[in-house]
């Protein structure tokens, strides 16, 4: 199921990239979304990853990846020497999102970030209704244990990005398999029944 | 004059027996002098592939040879990589067509200042020309031709063997499908060229090396030898792994000797390691390889730099460094990738958490092994897909 609703956030992402342009995947993990650009659209991909066993996975697959930690060696990658750079559900969990996110912008032409929406109705009623931190599949840890430090919903980094600045190209909801643009109009009614946001700005 | 033939015998080296490719095309060195006629001493294990797609070339590091696996024909010792290299292992001999060759300045066959210089039918000793590790790889370029392969599907090398790699691929950006330097720098630092200076300084400082000429009288400066190597070692574990492996144990004795004997274990394997060392390599040739390496700079080859040295590169880059490698860093090995991401190529990377030093890439390191083998298996079958195509 997991794996399912994985691929289904993947799809989006890849459907949002043209074909033969080069990617970088921040946080690649096991490289599922890497192989996916690679073998459906052609896109020369290269990915960063901190996790040991996800670097070696990536490496038996054949894919590029560099071992590193994205919150404090993105400088290695030069200005604008991708096509994009995708950064999957974990802008969250840095100590600073913004600065990682600056980064993002610097390396790549365009940027696709996708978070977990904590907007989503679910997690508001766990919050509302019974007092505790919302446990959802996307957001599985409790908070004590959770990697998020920096929890947001759709709106929040919508907003975010109209006060920095950031141009916004495009904003995709995924609630289980079904998809839909998001823009100013449907922001309020997105927000509350999307689990992810994907957003292309840049 | 001593007779030729009992020259070596110190050393009790049969090199008449090896793998020798005489290459006649005149090399000119880095330091302008030129060689010619010179032996590049060679070993290869499994089989070259109908459409020579499966070799792989490996460089040995300052006191390696070219017997990377098996058994070692002079020595009787395992080879320095049977850890990686051999049937069914990370870089498996039943699959893939492997070469090392003995690089110059060394002693295991190829030209080296123990060889005759023609000019004066004597040893050279120090009258062998200052190399480099650049002439180390293009000295190494007439094999591949002599083996008839074009495209190497890889090549890789630890230590000095990564840096003979790093300017391989400077120096011929296609001849390799995919490269695996590891745990080594793109220049030496200040500490690097210090530990090679000591290592050097003991050498000299032994009377029977008699600036370099102690080959003419058949001995060996043994002690001097003994000494750089065991520099050497100290330099290859880390601090937590001596700690770990040797603490203040104690050498086969319940206290204290209160002598200058060994009484530590540390200082017994030091001891050990150095006097094993001079039965099987030339005093001179560490002077030589030493000062290669203290002399490599990629850098400082291409007006632009690491970034500049590495461009229009389409070989894919493995680099792999060791946590706990004091020697050459996960910083001077990350360099190395920056350099690569700069110039576009195409390049992993991964560091292995070990507290084994550098010598980590020689042991027996699974997650090492592990990441080995699957980036190059994985780049076979890529590399079988273009060639088909």
């Amino acid at each position: 199921m997991k794996d399912l609703k994985m691929k289904k956030e993947f799809k989006v992402i890849a459907d949002l990239l043209p074909n033969n342009t080069r990617v970088l995947d921040i946080g690649c993990g096991d490289g599922s979304l890497m192989s996916l650009l690679n073998e459906e659209k052609h896109i020369e991909v290269r990915g960063l990853e901190l996790n040991q066993e996800n670097v070696q996975e990536c490496i038996h697959k054949g894919l590029p990846v560099i071992q590193g930690n994205a919150e404090t060696e993105l400088h290695q990658f030069p200005d604008k020497s991708f096509d994009y750079v995708v950064l999957s559900q974990t802008l969250q969990a840095f100590y600073e999102p913004e600065k990682v996110l600056r980064n993002l912008l610097r390396i790549g032409k365009s940027v696709v970030v996708s978070i977990p929406n904590f907007g989503f109705w679910k997690v508001r009623i766990k919050l509302l209704f019974f007092g505790e931190m919302p446990v959802t599949k996307t957001l599985p840890n409790t908070w004590y244990n959770t990697p998020n430090l920096h929890m947001c919903t759709i709106k929040d980094l919508f907003n975010f990005c109209d006060e920095k600045k950031i141009n916004i190209k495009k904003v995709v909801g995924v609630n289980e398999n079904k998809t839909s643009i998001i823009n100013k109009s449907n922001l309020e009614i997105k927000n509350l029944f999307s689990k992810v946001g994907i957003f292309l700005i840049g | 004059m001593p007779s030729l033939a009992g020259l070596f015998f110190w050393m009790n080296i049969k090199l008449e027996n090896i793998k020798k490719l005489d290459v006649a095309k005149p090399l000119k060195l880095d330091c302008g002098k030129t060689i010619r006629n010179f032996p590049i001493a060679y070993e290869t294990y499994g089989k070259l592939s109908d459409n020579k797609d499966n070799a792989i070339l490996v460089f040995h590091a300052l006191t390696g040879d070219q017997f990377v696996t098996g058994s070692n024909p002079i020595t009787n010792k395992e080879g320095w990589w049977v850890t990686a290299v051999g049937p069914g292992k990370a870089i498996d001999t039943n699959k893939y067509f492997v070469i090392c060759a003995n690089v110059i300045g060394g002693c295991m066959g190829s030209l080296g200042p123990r060889n005759i210089n023609p000019d004066t039918n004597r040893p050279y000793g120090l009258d062998f020309p200052v190399i480099t590790i650049k002439d180390m790889v293009r000295a190494q370029e007439s094999l591949l031709e002599y083996l008839g392969i074009k495209k190497l599907l890889c090549a890789t090398g630890g230590s000095m063997g990564g840096m003979q790699l790093l300017q391989f691929c400077a120096t011929f950006p296609d001849k390799a499908f995919a490269a695996i330097p590891i745990a080594c720098s793109s220049s030496h630092s200040a500490q690097n060229i210090a530990l090679n200076e000591l290592a050097r300084q003991a050498i000299m400082a032994d009377p029977v090396w008699d600036n370099g000429q102690y080959v003419l009288k058949n001995v060996q400066p043994k002690n001097g030898l003994a000494v750089a190597r065991m520099v050497g070692h100290i330099s290859y574990l880390s601090e937590k792994g001596m700690q770990e492996k040797f603490g203040r144990k104690l050498q086969e004795k319940a206290d204290y000797e209160f002598s200058f004997n060994a009484d530590f274990q540390v200082e017994s394997y030091l001891r050990h390691q150095g006097y094993a060392f001079v039965e099987r390599f030339d005093a001179n040739s560490v002077l030589y390889i030493t000062r290669a390496m203290d002399y490599f700079d990629l850098s400082k080859q291409f007006k632009g730099g690491l970034v500049e040295a590495f461009r229009n590169q389409k070989t894919k880059f493995l680099i792999i460094s060791f946590s706990s490698d004091w020697l050459y860093t996960t910083k001077d090995n990350k360099d190395i990738v920056i350099a690569l991401n700069a110039s576009g190529a195409d390049v992993s990377y991964s560091e292995i958490i070990t507290d084994k030093g550098h010598d980590s890439f020689l042991l027996n390191e699974p997650q090492f092994l592990k990441t080995l083998k699957g980036f190059i298996d994985s780049m076979y079958e890529r590399f079988k897909n273009e060639k088909r195509i």
